[in-house]
């Protein structure tokens, strides 16, 4: 069966959450290039990973369903994977993050800015 | 008709945030920053594959979106993991 | 032998094969027994929990905040030009002991957008959180400790 002769009930939703999780993703990411501070860019991806990938698998499972006639819900085990990884590697970024800058290995920018006004007002 | 629409729509925002993810990776200007846009981007890619293979009503891709799952993973934990300690296996 | 897992890991070879014929049936069983039975090795301290009805509407509450934060987080993300959000860290003493209950909580505010757990310390139990936009810290307090605390004490401990 080709696309676009999918049945209502199964194509609505479908496309509903693919322009919901569409949107999701694009705003995570717009948050990764416009938020100033890495404290405040590592929430942003979450979007994606949580809404922005759950709709598109929800809409692939209807969709496959639709085409080939029977339950295809194998897409619940990348759901899974990704609920248990997702925040596995956010937190440890936010521990290497809080250890870098204890170790002043790099400096937050605040400080940055600063220092580069005081050198500033001293001549 | 609708559904075709969508998966465009779907695929311009995926790409369009791979493009957003790449810039951040470009910018860094942390080694976190990079490794945190090089997690969005295997993400994203994930996403695109699960898009692609609805458009092309092939079964196949969803084994391709999963080992991008795992592997993906695997190297955004490792790549924090090296940050935090500055080897990967202890001893 | 961990029992818990046999059903888990049969139900994810049976969806990954996409069949219920007898004989991936059998397999994964025969799988499922094995990586059980050496899963004991793996982690000998077990969890133990209770109560799976309070745990389903726990998953729903959760569920329900990440809708509402991911809402939070796009419209904070969409004002940002004209003004930044205010992080900040947020130290929340807990009542929590439960290793697992703390690793559940550790994955239920780091999956929710706008919160990530940022650090604990096992001497005193406190938490510390980092949100993206800490406007009030009573009502952030309120939510770990009674929206997702209480019920994870009475599920783990």
């Amino acid at each position: 069966m080709p696309l676009s002769e999918l049945p209502l009930w199964f194509a609505l939703p479908a496309a509903l959450l693919l322009i919901l999780s569409g949107l999701l993703t694009l705003i995570g990411c717009l948050g990764l290039l416009r938020l100033q501070d890495f404290y405040a860019r590592i929430h942003a991806p979450t979007l994606g990973t949580t809404l922005g990938a759950g709709g598109v698998l929800l809409a692939s499972m209807l969709v496959s369903s639709g085409l080939s006639g029977r339950w295809v819900i194998h897409e619940v085990v990348i759901g899974l994977f990704l609920v248990m990884t997702a925040p596995v590697t956010t937190l440890l970024l936010m521990r290497a993050a809080r250890f870098r800058e204890r170790a002043h290995l790099v400096r937050p920018p605040e400080r940055q800015e600063t220092k580069r006004s005081a050198e500033e007002d001293t001549p | 008709m609708l559904l075709p629409a969508a998966l465009y729509f779907a695929l311009c925002c995926f790409g369009i945030a791979v493009i957003f993810a790449t810039v951040r990776l470009w910018l860094g200007p942390s080694a976190q920053d990079r490794i945190l846009a090089l997690d969005t981007l295997y993400i994203n890619g994930l996403l695109i594959i699960l898009t692609l293979g609805m458009e092309l009503g092939s079964l196949l891709y969803f084994d391709i979106a999963l080992l991008i799952a795992l592997f993906g993973f695997v190297g955004s934990a490792a790549l924090a993991k090296f940050l935090l300690r500055g080897e990967l296996i202890e001893p | 032998m961990r029992l818990g897992l046999v059903p888990l890991l049969l139900a994810f070879w049976l969806l990954l094969n996409q069949s219920l014929a007898p004989g991936h049936w059998l397999l994964g069983l025969l799988f499922a027994v094995v990586v059980a039975a050496l899963a004991k090795r793996l982690r000998p301290l077990g969890a133990r929990p209770k109560r799976p009805l309070l745990a389903v509407q726990l998953l729903w509450h959760v569920f329900c905040d990440i809708v509402r934060s991911n809402i939070a987080v796009s419209s904070i993300i969409l004002g940002a030009p004209h003004r930044q959000p205010r992080i900040g860290f947020l130290d929340i003493p807990l009542d929590l002991r439960d290793p697992h209950a703390l690793a559940t909580l550790a994955m239920i505010v780091t999956a929710t957008p706008g919160t990530v757990w940022a650090g604990h310390d096992q001497a005193n139990n406190i938490l510390t959180l980092h949100i993206l936009d800490l406007q009030n810290e009573s009502v952030w307090i309120h939510t770990i400790k009674e929206r997702y605390e209480r019920p994870l004490r009475e599920i783990f401990e």
